[in-house]
């Protein structure tokens, strides 16, 4: 059933800003003093001639736009969102609070050492629970975000293999991986060789060992892995590595199944990145800011990027430039200013609210969330791998044979009940995967409903109802989109053009 | 543990559903001389009001923009933020949403990012712009190497008026690529020629606009040298709301803009996150880094929007993506975005002008005091002052006074003696009349 503005109650359609322009309406009122504006451009010959075309709206419009907006998205603050692999965990308002404080929110990167002493200190305490909970001796802060910090973890490897005149040229990243390792390790100016897996989910050691030779700069490896299970020969996996001369490489995108529980420092990696945003915390805010520091091994602590924080003389000290850097062997800047600092300004108020004993408690939640869903679903979904797994459940499709549901439609489905789908179709070890990661920071009543709905969706699926799961979603604001007509013929931008003459 | 749903004996119940004698056996996979048996040596648990207390006390250490008159600038600007925009990416279905990769539930963030690009693309006077990068450093790393994908040729050439970081990143990120990084030496006076050193290996020019130093200028006879050697003009912007007052980099033809967006809706962070603008012509979409939104129908034939041309990106191709970028900047570019329609045309504009108008008015004030020359002939709304003695002291003098009074260029050039009286005096519209009077007056007893 239609109705005639197109609303459905409380969902509203909502045009785009450019089509409310009100030409010269400004929701930002700034002062006009002549003595300011009547004066001689300094310019010289680039004043801006041309008008830009950016639509004019009023302040209550803006407001009602955006709130329309948002109500179209689904928000881990609204209901269970068990992507695997993101760990969409609770996002404490306490933090968002710590980071606008004044004297944080609004102090500027080049000031003078002495009148910003105590923002280089909260990235030294910072810096010292990462060091702590991974037993890593030193941790660079600058990355901002996973992808990058495999950069940098892998620069830091091939600048210690180059101080030493080693010239290796290849890096191993289990099939598993995320596409990021991969894709980091190319832009680090390696040849990247995959892993395969083994039947039970993990990275075959023999296989490894096969491929281990002194051309091997690192080997990649994501533990917990991406199947949601712990590397049960890591140390011999890192063992058999430095054996022949390379480094270990950690992506520890799932470092939140393990934290206060097993330190990487202890397995043998050399480099590992932390996403503050996913195991500390701090919002995903719909694609970003994130933060991915990487803590680094003895072999690795000299060749970290530029900056750092030191302890100097007169307090806190940010070594900036190579030639301040001692010994050290910086390979040089990878972001611009200091890093994410308001990402760890976030993750250190959400550490110090937990503390030693309460991240341990997360984990160890996190991980009994998922063997829950696990133990409470295995019987009707097909789980992957034998055994428990850490904080993420991995699926595979073979609850759907001779259903003609798949993977998507069933993810779709769970839309319409209220729940985010999981991650679909990564690992690309498994067929169809369904890769489920509840959190600590769900309760057993939310799991509980989560497992009634997916169950009765899986007997619905096997008893010959595809076509609903075919027209799913049907009560979201948009039903299934059509990415294949928006990569065929790509609109990027609004055209005001292109939208009359479709009129 | 306020941040912890289940209770004690929620937990036996669920171990006993899994059929686990404790949470260790969980954790089976683990060697057993590798899993902790207490919490490590950390401080424990604690309540909001505790850590609230904690983090203001070092905020109380640091004297803020807001606490002093303020004139830094060299890429990391303060403006004021309208009241609406940081309420409304606070909304927590924008705050803490994922990447948008279910559209169905995620058409709010998928439009506003249609929007951000388009107003991307406007303001910097291209034809497409992404969903954003981590900062404008990184951004100009990525169009460097995307210029050299692009040319299939391998030498970048660095302004000596690009901000430093951005030729340190852009540095860094082909030191293991083999590509040639030519760095032109820091150019106050901007009187390099660019265009004698383009060559038959070039892929691009790099140069900002304004400057470090903050010279304006127009690149259009730079981008039609580069065009007839067959590379790149890619112009980086550290200050966004220069775009209101000067000639896009588009109409100076620019092939890509790699920008800083921090200026609009997002506060000064301590130097992060910011949010990396990047924009190209169409003709270079595919070698172009990070996401993008773009338009379609749902089966009902609906507009809607989703995230596109996905087989760039790292999650599909692996290591022949165009970049290895994953999580970018997500809300930041929505601050951004809505700061912007909240101005507007007019405000944009305005907003120009205003902090023009306000740099001249400083920049008169201080080149009128003995010992303090402004070296700029153009300038949006940050310039260089030589001093008569070294910066660096100058500014430590005046932060003890209370006022942080702008960047010495040594901070950033640290062996370069030619430079160590200079300083980068920024001034937008939070800049006061007794702000200035202040500055002016401190400097006239410090010199």
């Amino acid at each position: 059933m239609s109705t005639a503005s197109g609303n459905r109650a409380l969902q509203l359609e909502e045009k785009l800003i450019f089509e409310q322009n009100s030409p010269g309406m400004t929701a930002v009122d700034l002062p006009n003093p002549a003595e300011l504006t009547n004066v001689e451009s300094r310019l010289g010959d680039v004043a801006r001639t041309n008008p830009i075309g950016l639509p004019g709206l009023s302040e209550p419009q803006v407001v009602r736009h955006y709130l329309r907006l948002s109500q179209k998205n689904f928000a881990i603050d609204g209901g269970l969102y068990p992507l695997g692999s993101c760990t969409m965990k609770h996002n404490p308002r306490l933090n968002e609070k710590m980071a606008r404080l004044p004297g944080l929110a609004d102090i500027h990167p080049l000031q003078p050492k002495a009148t910003v002493q105590g923002a280089y200190e909260l990235i030294d305490m910072t810096a010292h629970w990462l060091k702590v909970l991974t037993g890593m001796p030193a941790v660079a802060m600058s990355p901002a975000a996973g992808a990058h910090g495999e950069l940098c973890g892998l620069m830091s490897i091939r600048a210690a293999l180059e101080a030493r005149g080693d010239g290796r040229q290849r890096v191993l990243v289990p099939e598993s991986a995320h596409g990021t390792n991969p894709a980091s390790a190319h832009m680090c100016g390696y040849k990247v060789e995959a892993i395969p897996a083994t039947e039970q989910g993990r990275v075959d050691l023999q296989a490894l060992k096969d491929k281990l030779s002194d051309e091997v700069a690192a080997i990649m490896v994501t533990n917990p892995n991406t199947c949601g299970l712990f590397e049960n020969e890591i140390i011999e996996m890192t063992q058999a590595v430095h054996d022949v001369g390379g480094l270990v490489y950690c992506d520890g995108a799932n470092f939140n199944a393990i934290v206060g529980r097993v330190r990487p420092g202890d397995l043998g990696i050399d480099a590992m990145h932390l996403n503050l945003h996913k195991t500390f915390s701090t919002p995903h805010g719909g694609g970003g800011p994130g933060a991915g520091p990487v803590v680094l091994s003895d072999a690795l602590a000299a060749y970290a990027p530029l900056p750092y924080v030191v302890h100097g003389e007169d307090g806190f000290d940010l070594i900036e430039h190579a030639a301040e850097a001692g010994d050290n062997q910086p390979y040089g800047r990878m972001k611009g200013f200091h890093g994410q600092f308001g990402v760890m300004v976030r993750a250190l108020a959400y550490m110090l609210s937990m503390g030693s004993d309460g991240l341990r408690q997360a984990s160890s939640d996190a991980v009994l969330n998922a063997n829950y869903l696990m133990a409470k679903l295995g019987d009707i979904l097909t789980p992957s791998y034998d055994g428990p797994c850490m904080h993420e459940v991995l699926f595979d499709d073979r609850f759907l044979n001779d259903t003609d549901v798949t993977t998507l439609d069933f993810a779709k489905a769970m839309i319409d009940e209220g729940f985010h789908p999981m991650t679909m179709y990564f690992p690309l070890v498994v067929h169809g995967a369904l890769l489920m990661e509840p959190t600590e920071t769900e309760g057993k009543a939310t799991l509980d409903e989560f497992v009634g709905v997916i169950r009765t969706l899986a007997e619905k699926a096997q008893t010959g109802n595809a076509e609903d799961f075919k027209q799913a979603p049907i009560y979201t604001p948009r039903r299934r989109l059509d990415e294949t007509m928006a990569a065929r013929n790509p609109v990027l931008t609004y055209k005001p053009d292109q939208a009359a003459a479709a009129e | 543990m306020r941040y912890l749903p289940l209770t004690d004996q929620d937990r036996q119940d669920m171990l006993a559903a899994i059929g686990a004698p404790n949470i260790e056996a969980l954790y089976q996979d683990v060697a057993a001389d590798v899993l902790l048996d207490q919490p490590v040596d950390l401080p424990g648990f604690k309540g909001e009001l505790e850590v609230d207390q904690l983090i203001s006390n070092l905020a109380a250490k640091n004297l803020g923009s807001g606490a002093a008159p303020f004139f830094l600038g060299a890429g990391n600007y303060s403006h004021h933020i309208p009241a609406a925009a940081d309420h409304l990416i606070q909304r927590s279905e924008f705050l803490t949403s994922y990447t948008p990769y279910q559209p169905e539930v995620s058409q709010g963030t998928l439009q506003a990012l249609f929007e951000f690009q388009t107003q991307v693309a406007m303001i910097t006077g291209m034809e497409v712009a992404n969903a954003s990068l981590y900062d404008g450093a990184t951004a100009a790393a990525e169009a460097a190497m995307m210029s050299c994908r692009v040319t299939r040729r391998n030498k970048v050439i660095l302004s000596g008026g690009l901000h430093p970081h951005y030729a340190e990143v852009t540095a860094t990120n082909a030191k293991f690529l083999s590509l040639d990084v030519v760095t032109n030496p820091a150019n106050p006076e901007s009187t390099e020629d660019l265009a004698a050193q383009i060559d038959d290996e070039t892929a691009c020019v790099i140069v900002q606009n304004p400057g470090f130093f903050g010279q304006v200028r127009d690149h259009a006879t730079l981008a039609e040298a580069c065009h007839d050697k067959g590379a790149l003009l890619v112009v980086v912007v550290t200050e966004i709301v220069s775009l209101g007052a000067v000639l896009s980099p588009g109409e100076m033809g620019a092939d890509i803009v790699a920008a800083e967006g921090q200026s609009l809706g997002n506060a000064l962070n301590f130097g992060g996150p910011h949010v990396g603008l990047f924009a190209v012509r169409e003709k270079y979409l595919r070698q172009m880094p990070g996401r993008l939104a773009g338009e379609t129908e749902d089966v009902e034939g609906k507009r809607g929007w989703v995230l596109t041309l996905s087989t760039r990106e790292q999650h599909i191709r692996r290591e022949k993506a165009t970049s290895n970028i994953c999580t970018n900047s997500g809300l930041c570019a929505l601050a951004f975005s809505i700061h912007l329609t909240l101005l507007g045309e007019a405000g944009f504009t305005r907003l120009a002008q205003l902090n023009h108008a306000t740099a001249i008015a400083l920049a008169d004030k201080l080149d009128a005091i003995s010992g303090v020359e402004v070296i700029n002939e153009t300038f949006f709304n940050e310039f260089t002052l030589r001093l008569s003695k070294p910066a660096t002291a100058v500014v430590e003098a005046l932060a003890a006074r209370g006022i942080l009074a702008g960047v010495p260029a040594s901070r950033l050039y640290p062996d370069n003696a030619e430079l160590e009286n200079l300083l980068l005096v920024a001034a937008t519209e939070t800049v006061t009349p007794t702000d200035m009077d202040q500055l002016v007056g401190a400097l006239e007893e410090v010199l």
